[in-house]
């Protein structure tokens, strides 16, 4: 979109001290955030961080109990109308009428953008050909597979032309291939220079799309930077252990929490440990030696980088990791 | 399902202006509309439901009610066309409550649309569905064996005044939904409405009630309403002063309700 480009130095987002409260909970708490734009941003969070309510407060659906948030320069509460020709909404629910073929759907929204009768054909002919929904564009969305209606509710956010693209839980409730299916037109639509702002719990999907994250919680910016400055940001490795015996598991989780110090996780299969290891290498070696002179039998055995995961439960969990200490603080990604 | 091919990026144009109320009003009922004519339990659920109504009161209830000089079919009918929408419209409070927690009203209110639309539109659709039930209800009514004391042109009248509160009730029953946390609970609330119809002169003559029951019958909306429509019919305007003077009262209250509740859903 290359109308889409911004005064040099008007962020995509400023968001200073930005407070909503409703009655007695406070779902955001100071936030501050600067985005500049040109580039997906993923908030992430765990359930009641605030993320949903961030995004109902950029597209104008909430309004802040204190503080300040510009949306592409425009103030949500001063000049909301200029937000909402800015923006597209796509949330949690499918927000498509089931009765309507996906064609009619997109010409609607179109018509509700502010499109005349033949320029919401266009648009919704464009959108329609953009997510490759040309097959089922003329049959009634409520006979689409969750992946289709998804992809529908993504394109009918897009047939006004949007500058900011709002995905709230994009693959909430999917099946593996409709994720796949979404992950690949979010990736069409950043390509071709939609600037996307999307929650997600799934930290594999921040993985897959953004550039940029801010991990939200209790409704403050607790860290923010690339997905790869957020996982060099814990600073440390990870040792990870496939025990050839599941009964020996035990025995390996605990030396691996004598060696590092901290609790190792199991994963869904059983045999598989791994710990934060602050000393690197050198962790790596006592382990492999320890688990040696107990006789625990080792399939595979190794130091990586974090995942996205373990950054996030770092930061969001009980470990007593303060955003300070890994060097990510509120505010900027610089 | 492929991969999804994207290697071609497009330029969606933007619109020049913002959509006229007159345009997103448009949109917003064409959709309600098509969401109706396209469910066909809901024709038919509604047109059983108020045949049914009118059989039970008229087959079965009615040969113990004694409705004074004129027979009860004729007493029941005009009253009974006049009330229908009380009966159908818990389905726009349920309709209403969905688009709020299903996200649609989220999408259209993301949309750089004029607020008051989303109540015009809503309404539009909704008394034009009202007006549907309306005519088959009275339909009913002469199938079932009542007949018009006066003109034609009276009865066009009385139908019109039916009209009127149709668009009156599908306000109060938008303002509803607008309020319930769920579909489910719009529901319920709809069911207030029944109380109204019941304690009325709508099916049974008012003087027949209890003393103590006597004076909400007689204060609340629905028995004026109903007692103009039957005035009209024979020709006179006793009651419609007041019936005109409550719907213009209900909706100066409701429009503005449901106008700013859809901001703030």
């Amino acid at each position: 979109m290359s109308a889409a480009t911004l005064p040099a130095g008007v962020p995509l987002l400023e968001a200073r001290g930005l407070t909503v409260r409703f009655g007695k909970v406070t779902a955001l708490d100071g936030l501050e955030l600067t985005a500049p734009p040109g580039q997906v941003l993923a908030i992430l969070g765990p359930n009641g961080a605030g993320k949903t309510t961030f995004v109902r407060t950029i597209a104008t659906l909430v309004r802040p109990t204190a503080g300040e948030l510009l949306v592409r320069g425009h103030d949500v509460g001063r000049d909301a109308a200029g937000v909402r020709r800015d923006i597209g909404l796509a949330g949690q629910f499918a927000a498509v009428e089931p009765t309507m073929t996906g064609r009619e759907n997109l010409e609607m929204t179109a018509r509700l953008f502010g499109h005349g009768r033949s320029a919401a054909r266009r648009a919704a002919a464009a959108v329609i050909e953009q997510l490759s929904l040309e097959e089922v564009a003329d049959r009634r969305s409520g006979t689409y597979s969750g992946g289709q209606r998804r992809r529908l509710d993504l394109g009918a956010s897009l047939v006004g032309g949007p500058r900011l693209l709002l995905l709230d839980e994009p693959t909430t409730g999917l099946d593996p291939v409709s994720r796949r299916e979404v992950w690949d037109a979010v990736r069409g639509l950043a390509a071709a220079g939609t600037d996307i702002l999307l929650t997600t719990h799934y930290l594999d999907e921040a993985d897959e799309l953004a550039d940029q994250a801010v991990v939200i919680d209790h409704g403050r910016a607790i860290a923010s930077g690339t997905v790869s400055e957020l996982k060099a940001g814990i600073g440390r490795d990870v040792i990870e252990v496939a025990v050839a015996d599941a009964a020996r598991v035990g025995a390996a989780g605990q030396i691996l929490y004598r060696v590092t110090g901290s609790s190792p996780r199991l994963d869904a299969g059983g045999r598989r440990l791994s710990a934060i290891a602050p000393a690197g290498p050198a962790a790596l070696a006592a382990v492999i030696g320890c688990l040696e002179d107990a006789g625990v039998g080792v399939d595979e055995i190794g130091l990586r980088r974090p995942t996205l995961d373990e950054v996030f439960l770092t930061l969001t969990g009980d470990e007593a990791t303060t955003p300070a200490e890994i060097g990510l603080v509120n505010g900027s990604p610089q | 399902m492929t991969a999804t091919q994207l290697d071609v990026p497009h330029v969606l144009s933007r619109p020049s202006g913002t959509p006229s109320v007159a345009s997103a009003s448009g949109q917003v009922a064409l959709r309600a509309l098509r969401k109706y004519v396209r469910t066909p339990s809901l024709i038919v659920m509604g047109i059983v439901q108020s045949a049914l109504f009118l059989f039970c009161f008229r087959y079965v209830f009615g040969g113990a009610i004694h409705a004074g000089a004129t027979s009860y079919v004729d007493f029941l009918v005009p009253s009974y066309v006049a009330s229908i929408v009380l009966f159908t419209g818990g389905g726009i409070a349920v309709a209403v409550a969905e688009d709020k927690v299903q996200g649609f009203t989220d999408r259209l209110l993301s949309l750089p649309v004029p607020r008051y639309s989303l109540v015009f539109g809503r309404t539009l659709a909704d008394s034009t569905t009202n007006v549907w039930s309306i005519a088959t209800t009275a339909a009913f009514g002469f199938l079932f064996g009542f007949r018009l004391p006066g003109t034609w042109e009276q009865g066009l009248t009385a139908l019109g005044l039916c009209v009127v509160y149709a668009v009156v009730f599908t306000v109060v029953f938008i303002v509803m939904g607008l309020f319930a946390p769920n579909a489910q609970a719009a529901q319920g609330m709809s069911l207030i409405a029944f109380i109204f119809a019941f304690i009325s002169s709508a099916y049974v003559p008012a003087t027949s009630m209890p003393g103590w029951l006597q004076p909400f019958s007689k204060y609340q909306p629905i028995t004026p309403m109903v007692d103009a429509v039957r005035s009209l019919l024979s020709g006179s305007t006793s009651d419609v002063g007041l019936a005109l003077a409550w719907s213009g009262l209900l909706l100066v209250i409701c429009t503005p309700i449901a106008v700013l509740r859809y901001r703030r859903v």
